[in-house]
């Protein structure tokens, strides 16, 4: 700060040096889903599914339409999963004024065993289909190790029937919380497919006319090394900053939520675009009704597959894949070998690609709220923060405020 | 062998590709392969609500972690979660919804085991890694034994 004025804002996030693409080199290619799964404990299935896709893409596997749908409803279960711990464990204190999610239980118990109970659902899904709930086994580049009979689904849709109603109240009740005013204008980045609301394939689009195939990240997406961080910011070539997760993928992808989200999100008054990232919380929401809705429709019409994978021989090759993890694109690239061994690894976060804008969110949003007492200023900062989820589960010590005055 | 009683739970809790994070999976690992008594051991990443879910149907759980207060790397220590846990043991972190979370948010909602002990490991090194610090050996084999014994005993 000089005078009274915000010269700079800067989040530093200690994020571990890329040690994860060294660990893969050498390494078998059907070894990657599972390697890349132990990145995040809370977002293992996204790195699974843009590793398999990006081997399936390097191999020229044309993935079966069933095994295709099971990984949709895979999909579904940790968006659940990741959604519902970040609206009701994370975000939703900050809202009501309580420093964490135990002080909130005090006072709002019922709402606190509703977030369990529907991130249970998505737990469900995933250590169903995954094979356990910490960490997926069953899925393998080709499809999965072990399929299952429509009949063994019925528990499972019975608990996603409550849990679709579960989410409704959520979008409900995320939509009447307190939100400052603070619409920013924002290029918003997701994949877009024709017929569905994006999980595991698309092309990648944003508001500013990018459309590019996954193939084509690199050509237009750059990491930047800024000496703040141990996190690389990632921008997007001659244009800079962009935003990923819920917002952005609701922002570009409305049209192909379910009837039921499209019709819950309106009905709050949301509308078809969102530019408040505070009211991310309600998007996210949406999402999560959507993922109930879409597990549903999954497990209905399914019908087993005849083989549970596509036998993937190796050749020299390259591979991409973009998938959209809970807090947004999760871009994978890998270089084979004749023999399937990794020669090059290169794996682009969500969080990473959000940094600048969320350093952008608090350039703008500081100085606005600069009269406030230290202890208030890190608070908001904090939820600031937390309109994006970023992933910093190894951060010991998250928000230090620094203000310097001269 | 008889089969696990699943009133005993042991819970290893950490990351398997970060160094010291995963000491708690190491002594689970240790005791799953030297078990011979009436308990059941699972893995855990750590993630609040699914460790809540895990505790749901025991009496007596044990929780294994690293944790990273200050203490010399190797030091053990053990609270009895009936009383709240001290703040230092909490992840400071507000991505993380943790261990210490989890007790608290089981204590306000009614949901925690009739007995419940924590195990905290302190650990050094937390980057990406497998290696875990030797410092902590020591803590591994007494943890281990303890835990072991104490099956051996109540069986």
């Amino acid at each position: 700060m000089k005078d009274d004025e915000v010269v700079d804002v800067k989040l530093k996030i200690f994020e571990p040096p890329r040690f994860f693409e060294g660990f893969l080199r050498g390494r078998d290619f059907k070894e990657a889903p599972d390697i890349t799964a132990r990145i995040c404990g809370i977002c293992p299935v996204a790195y699974q599914m843009s590793a398999v896709h990006a081997m399936e893409n390097a191999l020229g596997i044309k993935m079966d339409p069933q095994l295709r749908e099971l990984r949709r409803l895979l999909y579904c279960g940790e968006w659940i999963e990741s959604h519902t711990l970040h609206i009701y464990m994370l975000h939703a204190p900050d809202f009501l004024g309580y420093q964490d999610a135990i002080q909130m239980a005090k006072d709002h118990r019922e709402v606190v065993e509703r977030g369990l109970k529907l991130k249970k659902a998505g737990n469900d899904i995933v250590s169903f289909i995954g094979g356990r709930e910490i960490h997926p086994i069953n899925v393998r580049v080709g499809g999965f190790y072990k399929l299952f009979s429509k009949q063994e689904f019925e528990p499972l849709k019975e608990t996603l029937k409550w849990a679709r109603d579960a989410a409704l109240e959520t979008v409900r009740w995320a939509a009447q919380l307190p939100f400052p005013d603070f619409e920013q204008d924002y290029e918003f980045v997701s994949l877009s497919h024709p017929d569905e609301y994006p999980f595991n394939e698309g092309r990648i689009v944003s508001n500013r006319g990018l459309d590019i195939d996954n193939s084509e990240y690199e050509e237009h997406f750059q990491e930047i090394h800024v000496e703040h961080s141990n996190a690389l910011h990632s921008v997007i070539k001659d244009r800079g900053p962009y935003f990923v997760g819920p917002m952005a993928r609701y922002n570009l992808n409305f049209d192909k939520l379910s009837k039921l989200a499209q019709e819950a999100a309106l009905e709050t008054g949301l509308g078809k675009e969102c530019l408040n990232p505070f009211k991310s919380i309600i998007t996210r929401s949406v999402e999560v009704l959507y993922a109930c809705d879409e597990a549903i429709r999954v497990i209905e019409s399914y019908e087993k597959p005849e083989q549970p994978f596509i036998n993937a021989e190796p050749k020299a090759s390259k591979g991409f894949s973009c998938t959209e993890a809970p807090r947004g694109s999760l871009y994978h690239h890998y270089e084979l070998d004749e023999e399937g061994k990794i020669l090059e690894a290169k794996i682009v976060p969500p969080t990473s690609q959000n940094q600048k804008t969320i350093e952008n969110d608090l350039r703008m949003f500081v100085p606005e709220h600069i009269e406030l007492s230290q202890e208030k200023l890190t608070w908001q900062c904090e939820q600031a923060i937390r309109n994006y989820d970023p992933c910093i589960s190894c951060a010991t010590h998250f928000l230090k405020l620094d203000i310097e005055r001269t | 062998m008889n089969e696990p009683d699943k009133n005993i739970l042991v819970i290893g809790v950490g990351n398997l590709y970060r160094c010291d994070d995963a000491v708690g999976i190491h002594i689970a690992r240790n005791l799953s392969t030297r078990k011979t008594g009436n308990f059941q051991v699972i893995e855990q990443s750590g993630e609040g609500t699914s460790l809540m879910e895990s505790w749901k149907n025991n009496d007596c759980v044990f929780i294994i972690d690293a944790v990273s207060s200050g203490a010399s790397p190797g030091t053990i220590h053990r609270l009895d979660a009936t009383n709240p846990i001290p703040s230092k043991f909490f992840s400071c972190s507000t991505h993380n919804f943790g261990v210490a979370e989890a007790i608290e948010l089981g204590r306000t909602l009614n949901q925690l085991p009739k007995h419940l002990h924590l195990y905290g490991i302190e650990g050094k090194v937390f980057e990406p890694g497998e290696i875990l610090s030797p410092e902590l050996s020591s803590a591994v084999t007494e943890v281990t034994d303890e835990l072991f014994n104490y099956m051996n005993s109540t069986s």
